[in-house]
């Protein structure tokens, strides 16, 4: 095509599909998917319970409807008591690990990234360690040491690298990511310091890095739901700006943004998510990676796209991640962190085969 | 009315001057050439201009008084083309363009109408408009840059800052990509300043040249008044001949020389 050929009128020019922007129907196929999986986990545990009469009693506590269910009551408190509670706390575990996944890979311009990768790990593992080991006992406080202290040390370890990284000087992306491993390894090593000398925490510390999801009712749930709500709503908002940050610090500032201020905005909100998520659920690994990419591969790259689909597809994930856990070796449990590289390992190399390049 | 005006510039990039003293006027509806040898400063100037490097001195563009404008606002009276734009996997072109309506798009907010139907007209404009929904690591590298072109474009900006705009393509490519900035320039009134290798080029697609050497401003005017041989000698260690070209303009040509070469390596004062 050369110049002279162009066309002398801007007629005739279809408009094309448009910009990336969300569709309802991968949304509306994520949320299926959800809803398939958060059922199934329901329905599924040492108690059988009826699809039919679990529909029931769950639409029975909308405003306004009444059903009976009947569901006796000891097969209602499995309901509400146990099954529901962690299917709803797998399922924001799972959108918060990899909604952070997938802002991280955005902000650092890097498909390896993972929430885990300022430092988040370590510091949440220092912080559990450290509870585990010299915490008082809390059997009788409200609220557990342990998430607590995983929660602040998770923040704290990506706050020292944010802090690490600024002061060389050069704000950019690879001198943050470089801080985070200097952080990351620091605490590691504190953190299997206190492992040795503490031995016989070391069950218990093994136990909770490699994630598990345990609950007593709704405290879990309602630990996380504050910062799930607050990261979510910051993250979708910047996810139209995590596009520009694709191509780079210095284009993005020549088309008026500072990319500095949405990386620390965005940084910061993934970094509650995953420290609430790391609080209730240990070190869940993978999840962050093979979400994020797996929509990619369908959905395409735009974080417009990626950022919620990630979110509702994460969330389905873990779900199913979680009941598999629970299931294939009852009664005793796999953690889940465990089930999640297992199966999402070989599942993630499927749909890098199969699925074609997005468009 | 002058587009950019550049008074006693100087630019340290890690404590080491990179631009000193630079005094320019680009006068509105300009196409200003910058040329000089690798490391002269052309890409810094550009810059600077843009308001990616900090710079002492004053800028003044259109009629903001200087450091007047927000990052923002820069945006939108100046478009950069860089030398090697990222190519962001897997984005298709209209996406790509649509990230030069970033500094009309409110912060949290999202695209208007207005600003679809904005990058529609450019990517017609540029012969985009089949490529539309293509990613553009899929595209040649002549079809990639009329992109970038396009997102510069929809910046609606009214100064087109160009660094190397030919850099990659094979000689029809840089002619299409520099008569295709010359007719937008004329169709959309813009101002141009380009840093270009090229100096035949540059003598054809300019109608001022500056050369840059050492920071410095060594030379401007004319094509035929910057391109001489003995100018090119001195500041490009380079020997060449400056042909005139039968259908006008001047052609710069390398040539193998056999003679021990004559100029001093000194740099201007």
């Amino acid at each position: 095509m050369t110049v002279t050929e162009r066309r002398p009128g801007r007629a005739e020019v279809a408009p094309g599909p448009g910009p990336a922007r969300l569709r309802a129907a991968p949304l509306a196929l994520a949320v299926a998917l959800l809803a398939g999986a958060a059922l199934v986990a329901v329905l599924v545990g040492p108690v059988r319970l009826a699809p039919g009469a679990v529909l029931a009693e769950l639409a029975g506590r909308l405003p306004g409807v009444h059903t009976r269910s009947g569901l006796s009551r000891q097969e209602a408190a499995i309901l509400w008591e146990l099954r529901l509670p962690r299917v709803v706390l797998g399922g924001l575990v799972g959108a918060m690990l990899a909604m952070a996944g997938a802002a991280y890979q955005g902000v650092f311009r890097n498909p390896l990234a993972d929430p885990y990768l300022l430092g988040a790990a370590a510091g949440a593992g220092l912080g559990a360690t450290l509870a585990i080991a010299y915490g008082p006992d809390t059997g009788s406080w409200p609220v557990d040491l342990l998430p607590m202290a995983a929660f602040a040390g998770a923040v704290a370890g990506v706050a020292a690298a944010y802090a690490l990284g600024r002061s060389g000087g050069a704000r950019t992306a690879t001198t943050l990511i470089l801080s985070g491993v200097a952080v990351a390894a620091f605490l590691t090593a504190v953190q299997t310091y206190v492992q040795q000398r503490q031995s016989e925490t070391l069950r218990e510390v093994y136990g909770w890095i490699l994630g598990r999801l345990t609950t007593a009712g709704w405290r879990e749930v309602a630990l996380v739901v504050p910062y799930a709500l607050v990261s979510t709503v910051a993250i979708l908002l910047h996810r139209r700006l995590l596009d520009v940050l694709a191509v780079g610090d210095d284009e993005a500032s020549s088309l008026g943004l500072r990319a500095s201020q949405v990386r620390l905005v965005v940084v910061g909100a993934a970094t509650l998510a995953t420290a609430a998520a790391v609080a209730v659920s240990g070190l869940i690994g993978f999840v962050g990676i093979i979400v994020p990419h797996t929509v990619r591969l369908v959905a395409g790259t735009s974080y417009r796209r990626l950022v919620p689909l990630s979110l509702v597809g994460g969330a389905a994930f873990l779900i199913l991640a979680d009941l598999v856990a629970r299931t294939v070796a009852a009664p005793a449990e796999l953690p889940i962190g465990v089930v999640t590289a297992f199966f999402g390992a070989p599942f993630f190399a499927l749909v890098l085969r199969t699925a074609r390049r997005a468009p | 009315m002058t587009a950019v005006e550049l008074a006693g510039v100087s630019v340290d990039l890690d404590g080491r001057p990179v631009l000193r003293d630079i005094d320019l006027t680009v006068p509105g509806g300009a196409r200003l050439g910058l040329i000089g040898p690798n490391g002269s400063g052309k890409t810094t100037l550009l810059r600077a201009v843009a308001g990616l490097v900090p710079a002492r001195g004053q800028i003044r563009v259109g009629d903001a008084p200087p450091g007047s404008l927000s990052r923002r606002a820069l945006a939108r009276r100046i478009a950069l083309v860089p030398q090697s734009p990222a190519v962001p996997a897997g984005m298709t072109v209209t996406d790509y363009v649509l990230l030069g309506r970033t500094p009309y798009i409110p912060y949290l907010g999202t695209e208007t109408r207005r600003d679809l139907a904005i990058v529609a007209e450019v990517l017609d404009h540029l012969d985009l408009g089949g490529l539309a929904d293509r990613a553009l690591d899929s595209l040649s590298g002549g079809e990639r840059q009329r992109a970038v072109l396009a997102r510069a474009l929809a910046q609606q900006a009214p100064v087109l800052l160009l660094d190397e705009p030919t850099t990659g393509l094979d000689v029809g490519h840089q002619q299409q990509v520099l008569e295709l900035v010359d007719i937008l320039r004329r169709d959309l009134e813009l101002t141009v300043v380009s840093a270009m290798h090229d100096l035949t080029l540059a003598g054809q697609f300019a109608d001022q040249l500056v050369l840059l050497d050492g920071g410095r401003v060594a030379a401007a005017g004319p094509a035929r008044a910057v391109l001489t041989e003995a100018v090119i000698a001195r500041h490009y260690h380079a020997s060449v001949r400056v042909l005139e070209d039968p259908g006008g303009g001047i052609v710069v040509v390398p040539v193998r020389s056999t003679l021990e070469r004559q100029v001093t390596h000194e740099q201007p004062a």
